[in-house]
């Protein structure tokens, strides 16, 4: 479902990614994990092309999403993107900033987007904030609002950039619960996480990263047992010891 | 001592309100010919095409380094002779061409102060940039910008008095043209102050009550 080849980038004379290759296919969740600068968020944000990249070749499905012929807008629906920050539309409420891009881009008949948006915003729990704005909601609803608002788009894969990170601790959870519930249902995913628990449990495939370089993939029982690389070794010695 | 007699003003009044209600059309037609210029001359600004940003850059220096009143002589005699536009329409364009630079600068302002996540999680819904901006970047730059954009049209109303020296009859004109026949310059301009005073005044007023609403909705 996605298919990195080769990926490079640089800012300047730092060299963020360092040929990257990955394989994600159809329904599985990877997590993305590795020490702050490793270059997780720019490998993410490079699959829906919120980055550029200097060389390689990102594909989602069957898309080469860098190809200067591609539709970059056609394919973004295809990929729902979560942020650290939530990056809800604060002037808008809960509901509205589910359906705008499926009215405005999808040409989503109105009643039907509100239909839908109020249906994916119940399965997250929020069924009694529809018509609130942002600012008067928690942390942890603000991101299952904008989790809502990706799956409006009916998306193929999702992206998630450290989803919880911006969280107080008790707000974790139903996040994570929501996520989970995506994985159940089959979605392709890639998850940038400092939630190990998560990872382990949750996750089909470690990513390990260090450097701008993947160092490791493997399944979470084998890489959280039996790391293979020292770089991977230490990373875990001081997160699962703290 | 001077006897003042303000009896020139209400047997007047007549002729200051035509110059109070062409001072307004003025300030209003070239405020809302501005704010499209505005608009397109603040996203070239912003924009990542060299040569769109340059030319914005350098139409928004220039005004900002002549004087208004230069500005509309030079439009007046050289530019509307040459597109015969009349003073009307000269005093519309001079005002609105000096008014977009700083509506430009009032935009570029008001985008940039919205966080760069707006624009990502919008174009990462599939929205092409133009719909970023139009949908969500524009209507929470549009509430940073009321403010500035209102005193830029007060500001616009005052400057506006300069339209008076080619010879369009606005409020100012109709000053000097009733102190040439009735030699009451004392009670003329301190009317005419006052009427200036009141438009602007009401102006911030009301403006003061559409923020306070904006406020409201959030
Ligand atoms: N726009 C940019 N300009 C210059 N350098 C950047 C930019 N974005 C990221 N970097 C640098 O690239 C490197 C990788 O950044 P990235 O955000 O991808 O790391 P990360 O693995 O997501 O880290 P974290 O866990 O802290 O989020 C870092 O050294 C960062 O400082
Ligand atoms: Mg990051």
């Amino acid at each position: 479902m996605i298919r990195i080849k080769g990926v490079k980038k640089s800012f300047g004379d730092l060299k963020v990614l360092n040929n990257i290759n990955l394989e994600i296919p159809q329904s599985n969740v990877s997590a993305i994990i590795g020490p702050s600068g490793a270059g997780k968020s720019t490998l993410i944000r490079a699959v829906n092309a919120l980055e550029d990249i200097d060389s390689g070749e990102i594909i989602v499905d069957g898309v080469s999403v860098h190809d200067k012929k591609t539709n970059i807008n056609k394919i973004r629906t295809e990929i729902g993107f979560v942020f650290q920050s939530f990056n809800l539309y604060p002037f808008l409420t809960a509901l509205e900033n589910v359906t705008i891009a499926s009215i405005n881009v999808k040409k989503t008949d109105k009643a039907e987007a509100i239909e839908r948006g109020r249906e994916l915003l119940s399965s997250l729990g929020l069924e009694d904030k529809f018509h609130s704005y942002p600012s008067k909601l928690s942390g942890g609803q603000q991101q299952r609002v904008a989790i809502a608002r990706a799956l409006a788009m009916d998306p193929k894969v999702m992206l998630f950039d450290e989803p919880t990170s911006a969280l107080d601790p008790e707000m974790i959870k139903e996040v994570l619960d929501a996520i989970r519930k995506l994985a159940k249902s089959g979605m392709t995913m890639m998850v940038v996480t400092h939630e190990m628990g998560f990872a382990k449990e949750m996750c089909d495939q470690i990513v390990f990263m260090a450097d701008g370089s993947i160092i490791e993939v493997a399944p979470p029982k084998t890489f959280f047992t039996n790391p293979v690389s020292p770089r991977a070794q230490d990373f875990l010695s001081k997160v699962l010891n703290h | 001592m001077y006897q003042a007699d303000w009896s020139v003003i209400p047997q007047n009044i007549g002729l200051l309100l035509d110059g109070v209600l062409l001072t307004l059309q003025i300030s209003a037609l070239a405020l809302i010919i501005s704010i499209p210029v505005g608009v397109i001359l603040g996203l070239c600004r912003i924009s990542k095409n060299k040569i769109l940003s340059l030319l914005a850059t350098a139409y928004i220096e220039f005004i900002r380094g002549v004087p208004l009143l230069v500005l509309l002589f030079w439009i007046f005699f050289v530019l509307g002779k040459f597109l015969q536009l009349g003073p009307y329409w000269s005093a519309v364009l001079g005002l609105a061409a000096f008014s977009g630079a700083f509506v430009a600068e009032i935009i570029r302002a008001g985008i940039e102060s919205i966080p760069r996540g707006q624009m990502e999680a919008a174009r990462s819904s599939g929205m092409t940039y133009f719909q970023a901006m139009r949908l969500i970047i524009l209507p929470q730059a549009f509430r940073k910008m009321l403010p500035p954009l209102a005193s830029q049209f007060i500001i616009l109303i005052k400057d506006s008095s300069l339209v008076s020296v080619i010879s369009v009859t606005d409020l100012t004109l109709v000053a000097k043209n009733l102190i040439v026949t009735s030699f009451r310059s004392l009670e003329v301009w301190t009317a005419v102050a006052i009427l200036y005073f009141i438009i602007t005044f009401t102006l911030s007023q009301i403006i003061r009550i559409f923020e306070r609403k904006f406020k409201l909705r959030e």
